[in-house]
This record gives C-alpha cells, sequence and structure tokens, in this order.
C-alpha cells in the first residue's frame, strides 16, 4: 500500500487548478458576460441601464477577484508559477477555446456588426441596445458596436490592469507604467472622444477621435472627410489637425528620441495597453525564432510602406477634387512627400549606414526606389489616379490591416502567438518607433556584465520574441527596433541582469565592450575576433 | 585539421566549443550522455515550476550548431585511452581526438547515508534528476530536502509550487553561513519560514526510510526524529563526475588536476569547468570552482590555448549570484561569512527585512574588498572597476548609487545605507 493520498490534497499537482476564490471569480465574470450574450438573442431586458452596470460590474469584479485569489495570499515576487502547465497559457484546450471565442468576436465585431444588434437608424437592438445608456450618458447618442467594443476594452485594460499590477506590484517600473495605460485608455480612449461627439451638432462637425491615436496606427486620420471636419470645425478643428501632424513629424521623434519607442508602445498606446494586461498571460506565446524575427522585419515594414502609400494616395486625390479649397496643390504634396522621404533616407545613410545589417539596407532600397518609382510614374504619364485607385488602396487596407490584421489576428490570436502580433508584425506606428529606436534613440536595455546564467526567462517572456537571452549571455546591451520597453524582461531576471536604461548614443551597443568576468588581457584577445 | 573533442556539454565544454570555432577552423565534436543539445543547468528548476518549458533553457536554436559545424555526439564515456588518444563509449564505439577537453561537471555528493540509492531519492543537478522528481512528483505530499546550500534552497522553492510540504534539513546553525554573514543568513532563515518550508538548523541526515516497494517513505534525522515524506532531496554540495577518468593515467585529486593553462598531467588534455581542480589556488578562490560563470571563464581560456595563444585561466575579481525565493542576491569582491584578520564589515538591512547589504573592507588601508547585495540590483562593471582601482571604502559609500542597477523608478536607498554605515564606521572608531 502506498502512503499517498491522493483525493485529500492536491499536493504534488502541477499549479494549475483554480482554487476557491478564484472558481467563485469565474462564475461572477462568466454571468456578467452571459447577460451580454443573452442581450444578442434579442431577450429584452426591462431596465438596460441597470443590466448593463450589473453586467459590467460583474466582469470587473470577477477579474478583481480572481486576482484577489491568485495573488492575495503570496509574497511579492515573479509569479509564472504553471503558467506552462495551464491550458489556457500554453495553447492547451483552453488556450485554443479562448482564441477561436475571441477570433469569432472580432470577425462579427468588424463584418457582422447587425449580428451585434446595430441598426443604422439608431434603433439598436441587442447587444448595441444594451449600451445605448451608457452612450447616450457620455456623448447624447445612441450606441455603435464601436461603442460596445470600446466600454468591454476598457474594463478589460482597467480590471486586467489591476491584475497586473498585483501581479508586479514588487516592482514600481511595472505599476507605474500599468496605471499610465489604465488613465490613457479610459481618458483618451473612452471618455473623451464621447464628450467631444457632444460638442457636435447639425451645424458643427468635429471629428471626435482618441487624441493619442496616431497616424500611421490611425490610418484614416487624414482622410478627406476628417480634414473636412477639422478645417470646417475653425479653431479647434485646426489646433486638431495640426496636433495630428505634429504627433508624428514632431512630438513622436523627440520622446523616441529620450525614451525609446516604450513612451507610446506601452505606456500609451490602446492597443500596447491592452496586450500588457489582458494579454498578460500570453507574453510567453510569442515566437522566438530567428525565422520569425526575418518574417518580422519584412511584414512590418511592408504595412509602413503599404500605409504611406495608401495615405498619400488618398491625399493626393481628393486634393485634386477641389483646387480652391486647399492650399496645397496635389503636386505640390507629391513633391513634398517625395522630398521628405529623400532626405530621411539620406540622413540615415549618411549617418548610419555601418550599424545597418545587409538585408535592411536592400530594404529600405527598395522600399524608397518603390514610392520614387510610383512618384516618377505619375508624372511621366501624366495620370490623376496615381496609378492605383486610391479608394481601392484605402479600403484594402482599411480591410487586411486595419480589420483583419489588428483586430482579427492581432487580438484574436492572443492565445496561441501570444499578446503583440499586431504590434511586431503588423503595426506601422510601432515600425516607425522602431525604426527610430534601432537608429536615433537613448533607449536601450543594459546587460549587467557577466551575471548572466543563460537561464531564458527574459526570451521567454518576451512579448515580442525577441530572444534576449542570446544579447546578455553575451555581456551585449539590446538595442533592438521591435522593443517596446516593457520591462518584464528586466523583472523575471532572476539574477538582476538587465535594466531598461536612457542613457548617451555613444556606447549604446557595446558588442565590443563586454565584460564576462576574465581578466582584461584575454577580454582583449576575444575583441580582436 | 586538427580534431578536437569535449567531454561534457555544459556551460564550459559549449564555451570552448563556440570560442574554438569562432578562432578556427578545427574539427570539434561535444560529446554528452545527459542531452543532446545545450541547456542552462540553472534553469532546470525553472522548468519543473512551469515557468518554461525544457526547450525554453536551450540558449541555442537547433540549426546553430550545424551551422557553425559542431558535431553532436550523444553517448556515454567510459574510459579515455592517453596512450592511443581515444575515447571508448559505452556503445562499443570508440573515438580518436587530437586533443581533448574535459568538461563533464558535478554530481551530487552523497555520504554514504543508508538508503541513499532508495526510489524517490534524488538530487538535483542532472536532466535526468529532473525527469525523476517529475516522476516522483505526482501524489506525493511531502518532501526532505537535505543540505542547506544553493541548490537545496532551489529544490525546496521547486517543490512548495506543487503544493508539497517541505522540511529542510540544514547542518549548519543558519541556511548558509558558512558563506554569507550572520545577518544575511538569518534573513534568508526567515524568508525560508515565510513560504511555509519547515526550516530544520543544526540538523542532520541518519538514514532514508524505505517502504515495501523500495521507495523511500521517511527519514531518520540525528535528533531521533522520523520524518515521513516520499520524496528526498540530496543537495549537500557537489563533487567532480570523474570516475570514469579513474585510471587513465590523468592525475586526478578532489577534481582533475590542472595547472593555470588548464592543461592536465598529460599533453593535449585539458580539463575545465566543475571538474577541474587548480593545483594551486587563485587569490583567495577554492581549487574547485563549481560555478556557472568561472565554467564560462575556462571555456574561453581553454579555447585560446587550445588555439595557439597560450592563456592562463587568470579570473577577474569575483562575483556571483543567486535568488533565494524572491530575495536575489549578487556579491562582487570577497565577503566572508567573518570579517578575516584585519577586516571590518559594514552592515545594513531595510526595515522589511527582505533587503540587505554587506560591505567589507580592510581596516589599515580602508580598501574596499568586497559586497554582498540582498534585493537590491548592482553593477558588475561599476564594482569590478573600483576592485580594480583599489576604492577606498569611503568612495563606495559615496558613490554607491552609481553602481545602483534597480529598474527605473525603483525607491532608492543609497542615503539611507551611507547614514547607517556613517553611524557604524563612528561607533567602530571610538
Amino acid at each position: 500500500m502506498s502512503t499517498v493520498h491522493k483525493s485529500m490534497s492536491l499536493a504534488g499537482e502541477a499549479p494549475v487548478a483554480l482554487n476557491a476564490i478564484q472558481r467563485l471569480s469565474v462564475i461572477i465574470g462568466v454571468s456578467g458576460l452571459l447577460v451580454i450574450l443573452l442581450a444578442a438573442f434579442n431577450i429584452n431586458f426591462p431596465n438596460k441601464a441597470l443590466l448593463l452596470t450589473l453586467s459590467l460590474s460583474a466582469i470587473f469584479l470577477g477579474i478583481i477577484l480572481f486576482s484577489y485569489g491568485a495573488y492575495a495570499n503570496k509574497t511579492a515576487g515573479i509569479k509564472n508559477d504553471g503558467v506552462w502547465m495551464k491550458s489556457v497559457s500554453s495553447r492547451g484546450f483552453w488556450g485554443w477555446v479562448s482564441g477561436i471565442a475571441l477570433t469569432g468576436f472580432y470577425v462579427i465585431l468588424y463584418f457582422y456588426a447587425e449580428l451585434l444588434g446595430l441598426s443604422p437608424d439608431g434603433n439598436n437592438k441587442g447587444i448595441v441596445a444594451l449600451f445605448d445608456p451608457l452612450s447616450k450618458l457620455l456623448s447624447g447618442n445612441p450606441a455603435s458596436q464601436w461603442f460596445v467594443y470600446g466600454t468591454l476594452y476598457t474594463v478589460a485594460i482597467l480590471g486586467f490592469g489591476i491584475k497586473f499590477i498585483w501581479k508586479y506590484r514588487h516592482n514600481r517600473y511595472e505599476v507605474l507604467r500599468t496605471l499610465s495605460v489604465m488613465f490613457f485608455q479610459t481618458a483618451f480612449a473612452f471618455i473623451i472622444p464621447e464628450f467631444m461627439a457632444r460638442l457636435n451638432s447639425d451645424t458643427f462637425y468635429l471629428p471626435y477621435y482618441d487624441l493619442k491615436n496616431i497616424w500611421p496606427l490611425n490610418y484614416y486620420n487624414f482622410e478627406q472627410y476628417r480634414i473636412d471636419g477639422f478645417i470646417s470645425a475653425g479653431n479647434i478643428g485646426l489646433a486638431l489637425l495640426i496636433f495630428g501632424i505634429l504627433s508624428i513629424f514632431v512630438i513622436t521623434p523627440i520622446f523616441t528620441y529620450k525614451y525609446g519607442k516604450r513612451w507610446y508602445c506601452s505606456w500609451v498606446c490602446g492597443c500596447g495597453g491592452l496586450a500588457e494586461t489582458a494579454g498578460d498571460s500570453f507574453r510567453q506565446l510569442s515566437d522566438k525564432t530567428q525565422k520569425a524575427w526575418n518574417v518580422e522585419r519584412w511584414v512590418i515594414h511592408s504595412v509602413l510602406v503599404f500605409a504611406v502609400l495608401m495615405t498619400t494616395a488618398v491625399v493626393y486625390t481628393y486634393l485634386g477634387y477641389d483646387p480652391n479649397k486647399y492650399w496645397l496643390t496635389k503636386d505640390l504634396f507629391l513633391v513634398l512627400v517625395a522630398a521628405f522621404l529623400t532626405v530621411l533616407f539620406v540622413v540615415i545613410w549618411v549617418f548610419k549606414r555601418n550599424e545597418l545589417k545587409k538585408d535592411a539596407l536592400y530594404g529600405a532600397v527598395g522600399y524608397l526606389a518603390i514610392i520614387l518609382a510610383l512618384v516618377g510614374m505619375h508624372y511621366s504619364t501624366g495620370s490623376n489616379i496615381f496609378i492605383f485607385e486610391a479608394e481601392t488602396l484605402r479600403s484594402t487596407y482599411g480591410f487586411l490591416i486595419g480589420a483583419v490584421f489588428s483586430g482579427v489576428i492581432g487580438t484574436g490570436f492572443y492565445p496561441i502567438f501570444g499578446s503583440r502580433v499586431w504590434c511586431r508584425f503588423g503595426c506601422p506606428m510601432a515600425a516607425i518607433l522602431g525604426l527610430q529606436q534601432r537608429l536615433f534613440s537613448r533607449f536601450r536595455i543594459t546587460t549587467n556584465g557577466g551575471q548572466c546564467i543563460s537561464c531564458g526567462n527574459c526570451s521567454t517572456y518576451c512579448e515580442m520574441g525577441i530572444d534576449v537571452r542570446a544579447y546578455a549571455q553575451k555581456g551585449e546591451n539590446i538595442v533592438r527596433a521591435s522593443c517596446v520597453g516593457c520591462g518584464i524582461c528586466s523583472a523575471v531576471c532572476p539574477r538582476g541582469v538587465l535594466k531598461l536604461e536612457n542613457g548617451p548614443l555613444k556606447g549604446r551597443i557595446n558588442s565590443n565592450d563586454v565584460l564576462l568576468g576574465n581578466d582584461v588581457n584575454l577580454m582583449d584577445l576575444l575583441k580582436e575576433r | 585539421m586538427e580534431n578536437i573533442v569535449i567531454i561534457g556539454n555544459g556551460i564550459s565544454g559549449i564555451t570552448a566549443a563556440r570560442h574554438i570555432r569562432k578562432l578556427s577552423n578545427k574539427k570539434i565534436t561535444v560529446i554528452s550522455s545527459e542531452s543532446k543539445y545545450f541547456f542552462s543547468r540553472t534553469a532546470l528548476m525553472y522548468v519543473y515550476m512551469g515557468h518554461m518549458k525544457f526547450e525554453h533553457t536551450q540558449p541555442y536554436e537547433d540549426w546553430f550548431w550545424d551551422k557553425n559545424d559542431i558535431h553532436l555526439k550523444e553517448g556515454f564515456v567510459n574510459t579515455v585511452d592517453t596512450a592511443t588518444k581515444k575515447v571508448a563509449l559505452a556503445d562499443g564505439t570508440s573515438m580518436m581526438y587530437d586533443k581533448l577537453i574535459i568538461a563533464t561537471g558535478s554530481k551530487p555528493n552523497k555520504f554514504g547515508w543508508p538508503g541513499q540509492d532508495l526510489k524517490g531519492v534524488m538530487g538535483m543537478y542532472h536532466k535526468q534528476d529532473l525527469e525523476n522528481l517529475e516522476t516522483c512528483t505526482p501524489g506525493a505530499s511531502s518532501a526532505v530536502i537535505v543540505g542547506g546550500g544553493l541548490i537545496g534552497i532551489e529544490l525546496a522553492e521547486m517543490l512548495r509550487t506543487r503544493n508539497i510540504h517541505v522540511t529542510f534539513l540544514v547542518r549548519e546553525n543558519s541556511f548558509w553561513n558558512g558563506v554569507l554573514p550572520a545577518g544575511e543568513s538569518e534573513m534568508i532563515n526567515r524568508h525560508i519560514r515565510e513560504h511555509h518550508v519547515d526550516l530544520r538548523l543544526s540538523t542532520n541526515l541518519k538514514e532514508i526510510l524505505a517502504d515495501e516497494n523500495g521507495r523511500a517513505k521517511a527519514v531518520v534525522t540525528d535528533t531521533g526524529e522520523t520524518i515521513p515524506c516520499q520524496i528526498v532531496g540530496l543537495t549537500a554540495g557537489v563533487t567532480p563526475n570523474i570516475d570514469f577518468l579513474k585510471g587513465s593515467g590523468i592525475e586526478l585529486g578532489r577534481g582533475v588536476k590542472v595547472n593555470r593553462y588548464l592543461e592536465t598531467n598529460i599533453k593535449d588534455i585539458y580539463a575545465i569547468g566543475d571538474c577541474a581542480e587548480q593545483h594551486e589556488p587563485i587569490g583567495q578562490r577554492r581549487t574547485v570552482e563549481a560555478v556557472w560563470y568561472t565554467g564560462r571563464m575556462m571555456g574561453e581560456a581553454v579555447a585560446q590555448t587550445i588555439c595557439g595563444k597560450r592563456m592562463p585561466y587568470n579570473p577577474g575579481h569575483w562575483f556571483n549570484s543567486a535568488k533565494f525565493f524572491d530575495i536575489e542576491y549578487q556579491t562582487y569582491g570577497w565577503v566572508f561569512a567573518n570579517p578575516q584578520e584585519g577586516e571590518q564589515h559594514l552592515h545594513w538591512m531595510h526595515p522589511n527585512g527582505k533587503m540587505c547589504i554587506t560591505i567589507a573592507f580592510s581596516q589599515q588601508s580602508e580598501e574596499f574588498l568586497g559586497i554582498n547585495t540582498f534585493g537590491i540590483r548592482m553593477r558588475h562593471e561599476v564594482f569590478d572597476r573600483w576592485l580594480t582601482e583599489k576604492k577606498s571604502i569611503g568612495y563606495v559609500l559615496k558613490n554607491l548609487s552609481e553602481a545602483n542597477f534597480d529598474p527605473e523608478f525603483y525607491k532608492k536607498h543609497e542615503k539611507e545605507i551611507f547614514n547607517a554605515f556613517k553611524n557604524q564606521l563612528t561607533l567602530s572608531a571610538v
């Protein structure tokens, strides 16, 4: 007879089971979701405002209670026990179930909004109608599918943000960063646009939007209806338009120079905010192979080129409709775009060509050639339509990148590919910030001399799929275009090897300056090679 | 083309292989019976705890070895024939070498305890130990760990994640106090207990009792107590793993005897890492250094020698690190458990009892000798420089913030530390 008591306790089992508090929290959270689901079947609830409040509160409370059950009775420190044993966080059964469910939700949201009860005349039904009271309270308008999505998105960032803070309560960088994304989501993405909408009337139209949502992430910011709206709204509209342009051409470069792309990607951005909070349980699922890195570089920069071309074409087209309306003529605009890209390219070439690896150079030359060729073709053929139909470009971009990539794949596949698929492979904003971070920024992750034991925690928990260990074990600083500065590599490191820092550009990439513990003479020899 | 054979694919052997490849186009073969691909031994604990999968502990992708023309041979070396320059493998094959590097690492100590080879009894060193532990875990409700060192406390942390009750037998009267000064050692005692580990100080293992299936069912301590358990972890240090070399003619002591060039008594045979034993201690170092970092350094040095730039193993200033449950530990220079002749210790502890540092300096010259830091990360590069430049204790205290390596926005403690030490220094001057 064995002395083992299998049924008596959880002893010896992998830390995957939920405790009593967590089970209760799941019931509460799911019941909140259930209310929304029931609404989808057009069950006509009597008091929608009350029911919505209850439903959202239950979801929020469920998440908080779950975190309490998970972390309250544990000492402050790294909480990754069982991550690769739980089916939801290791592409197991529940991982796939949640992946498919999320993907399904996004497909409906983007392409079949009527299933959510959206009605163009404002006479909403189903889920959208359930959210009407809140929307009317904020903006005065009936809800749309995007309002439903925005509300759930905000609840998720707030709820899972608290969970994240609880989990990393010993780490002030993580706590502050998370408070920041929670703030920007709630204020900038959710509440301010709704209040801006209140300003609008039949006679006054101001595009209302998430002000921190910068072009090219916000790829439609410079479309004609927006520009017309900005211009027609007088000074305030003009200010917003100028802010939109400054955001990408002035504010972004300054901040990125000082702090790296993290100021946006993991402190401000809504996509990043969701990835860092609700997506935190899936960060370890990112692909760390060198192959994935190769794919990443080509795909994300292609999206950037696509975004630039599309925007150029769209702006060019409407500038032509009414030459008297805009001071900028379409030809001048094209020349400006071409000149700007050429100057940018020449600056990079002159100052940074030695730092770029071969394929980065090929890529850059190739992309520049494409854009200049298109501009050239325009002048040589005298065509009015910029070779591609601008509207076709725009709608293709909106469908492929705006909906399928950023939404369905980017978020729906969290439990399969990790939480930053969109940010890593698709986001044109991340591509711009990344280029600058790699070339003109004070940010780096410093490696602490020879203390690395190659354990792999940093690489495993890098949501961007950076093989952090490959650098750390060589004593080399990490300066990678894709790094969003979430700081988790540094947090999970058991030997205190990694630190996110801003410092002088000189010696930022110190592959020749390693200190692995051998005496100085040997280090000189090692450096020779 | 010279044929280099390396026995062992741990950090020492693999570092040697990589650096020989960087420096030459010699033929390189790495033999291992533990695993096909190099993995980080220190990360095995995270596999058991579910932080990582085994594949994540492998620092290089599988294609790396082919691409760099480093041959990996799975096999166990039975004997080395130094006369014919041949190693014989357990599968009956043999392999010729021009130069041989022995990098076979360590094995867990067993001191002849009754019952030490029962089922359910294991060390925690090899990949196979982890697999064994995984096999023994289902249904286990309590474990006893014997030996209060770094591996012991890691094993305790591992088992606690599976909700297994852990009794931790430590020979000393405080955890690792042969290495750590008293205040630090006591802090770790408290932290171990905070994690619900039953820490038994000044307690030794007498024997392990078997059930009728030959599996461990309890241990008996030298205090006469019988503690029921299904798992026994033997973590009372490690010994060089060199049994297969007995009778080979290679000079052996505790480990494979080597000179400063990591050469054995037999030409063209080298030993590096945990299994190497220096004839004379280097500085204050032990003659056998079973540490990740020293293995890596020896691998770098021996690669230079083999590739024609004869190079002594000449380690820089001592450094090391570890993590005790939630508390990170780093050390630079020498801080001994008790100040040596002419030395003084300064000790600061945060009121939360989870953060502390100890600085050692020479009383006469006031030269800074070393620092232990718990819960505050410090910069290797800065302390290495300060030790080289023989900075004074006063300089180090004034500039301590330069060495801080904590993440951004962390609370800084340099001021408190400075004031606390100022008091200690004034007091001792009186």
